[in-house]
């Protein structure tokens, strides 16, 4: 319930100022304004939403203009999971979602309500890397790290997809996944080793 | 991304209703094209219609082929037991797209819904007829190396950047529509339309209308290839791109099915290359002059002059793959 006493202010406030507008408004105006304003606190409406994040029930509202990306990022704190482009071309912000990997930038947040999110922090089981991590650090899959989430996220899905049997078939499902670096071999030998290691993902 | 209102549809009749009654408002289901043009304020609803909770994700087969429902993620259509066997140009046109994540979001009715990613029409201090009519075409005196060879006017030279519907064409599948109330279908190849004065409309959909299902007969065509030429070797849009669909008996083309992509306004059908085909030997000589015709009536601006080679090669590419 606290989370709506925001929301209940800013709509009495509009409310307020087109009440304090309309002193001195010709009476189209104010009609007019009134709309507008109705229009304004409909549209800063926060939408109940409920997801399973990491294996944690999270009860959230959001507006519907916020994505997947900044609700895990800005809301939940989750801030492994990386802003790039924001716009669905480098892959950083990759997650699953019920299991398929997926793009958070470009996916708004309401339209997951209900559905298993995993990210780079729900990977790892305590101090045990998820192998996945672990090959990337074997490998040095990465030099700066910002793509690594990503990579990592979309790497286990690539491997359960069946589309991990080649370098050449590894480097076509792996290519919406950007590396500015350039540490695409080292990622394509630890995504291999995990796929030859057949361990869980 | 400016505000709007959220309505999640849970029927194709409320989906539609729902439409109709907000006049500023668009469906959006995988939303990889729209959000996209919201973050960049090229598209501005004031209300969503989440389509996602509606029951329009199978897949089908039949006697007469196989129905596709509007929502089936691209990556599930690509990975389909029967369109891989029956259809491999789909899946090969589909893998050619975009990259897996996106694939796992984009659904088919949302595919052939996408906007053009002519720059011009992306930026929104540029003129652009398409995004909003009468300002002029930024990229037919600007940096057109993207843009179409066929079919452009001068309001609008943009290209169509799908895949998929470049296979769809050369396979003769048919759009399913409904308004709500009543249902109708439209060829593929009619679905689209070419820019001429109205280059804001990309295609016949009515407003009000709702895409359900695409539909692709069965066919005889034993030789299937989609080539497709980019900047880099994945995860780019086409400068060019060919679908073929070839029966090849003893050397002899029965029939052949072609057409292109990053070329027009809409997925391009090659019928004058198709009609030089039948009949002949599928020999190296032929699919030469094949791709000669394919790009006779081509017609280049400033910086995509190259298409016309690009083209001519990737078609003979195309074809000799496709037998081969």
């Amino acid at each position: 319930m606290d989370k709506q006493i925001p929301n209940e202010s800013r709509r009495s406030f509009l409310k307020n100022s087109t009440a304090l507008a309309a002193l001195s408004l010709a009476p189209v105006a104010i009609v007019k304004a009134a709309e507008n304003d109705h229009k304004i606190a409909s549209l800063f409406e926060k939408l109940p939403l409920q997801l399973e994040v990491n294996g944690k029930v999270e009860k959230l509202q959001v507006e519907p203009r916020v994505t997947l990306l900044d609700l895990l990022r800005e809301q939940l704190g989750l801030m492994g999971t990386k802003k790039g482009c924001d716009h669905g071309q480098c892959g950083a912000c990759t997650v699953h979602v019920d299991g398929k990997r997926i793009n958070s930038c470009l996916s708004l947040a309401v339209m997951n309500n209900g559905k298993k999110i995993t990210t780079i922090e729900g990977l790892a089981n305590g101090d045990n890397l998820h192998p996945m991590q672990e090959a990337f650090l074997r490998h040095d899959g990465f030099q700066c790290g910002y793509c690594t989430p990503g990579q990592i996220m979309s790497a286990i899905c690539c491997i359960k997809e069946g589309h991990a049997d080649s370098n050449d078939e590894i480097r076509e499902y792996m290519s919406g996944n950007i590396c500015r670096c350039g540490a695409y071999p080292n990622i394509v030998d630890a995504i291999t080793e995990v796929k030859k290691g057949g361990l869980p993902l | 991304m400016i505000n709007f209102d959220y309505i999640k549809a849970n029927s194709a009749k409320a989906a539609v209703d729902a439409r109709i009654k907000n006049t500023s408002s668009q469906f959006i289901a995988g939303g990889t094209n729209l959000v996209d043009l919201m973050k960049k304020g090229v598209s501005t609803p004031e209300t969503l219609i989440d389509i996602t909770g509606l029951p329009l994700k199978q897949i089908t087969a039949d006697t007469n082929g196989i129905t596709i429902g509007a929502l089936a993620l691209n990556s599930d259509v690509a990975e389909n037991e029967m369109v891989k066997t029956k259809f491999p140009l789909i899946a090969q046109a589909l893998n050619a797209g975009a990259s897996a994540q996106l694939r796992n979001m984009a659904t088919i009715g949302g595919n052939i819904m996408q906007r053009t990613r002519c720059t011009y029409y992306y930026d929104t201090v540029m003129p652009c007829n398409k995004r909003q009519p009468g300002s002029g075409c930024g990229a037919a005196q600007g940096y057109n190396r993207m843009h179409a060879v066929f079919g452009a006017s001068d309001k609008c030279i943009a290209v169509h950047p799908s895949d998929m519907c470049v296979a769809l064409a050369a396979l003769n599948a048919t759009v399913h529509i409904s308004n709500g109330k009543t249902d109708r279908k439209i060829s593929f190849v009619d679905f689209h339309r070419l820019p001429g004065n109205t280059p804001e409309l990309d295609n016949n959909l009515q407003s009000g209308e709702l895409i359900t299902a695409v539909s692709i007969p069965l066919n005889s065509f034993n030789k299937n290839h989609y080539l497709k030429i980019r900047d880099r070797a994945s995860y780019a849009f086409a400068l060019v791109s060919v679908a073929v669909a070839i029966e090849v008996n003893a050397g002899i083309i029965k029939s052949a099915n072609l057409a292109m992509g990053g070329v027009a306004h809409k997925p391009w059908r090659l019928t004058e290359v198709e009609n030089f085909l039948k009949g002949k030997n599928a020999t190296g000589q032929v699919f030469k002059d094949a791709a000669e015709l394919a790009m006779k009536e081509a017609k280049t601006f400033e910086h995509n002059k190259f298409k016309i080679k690009l083209g001519k090669a990737a078609v003979y590419e195309a074809l000799t793959i496709a037998v081969g």
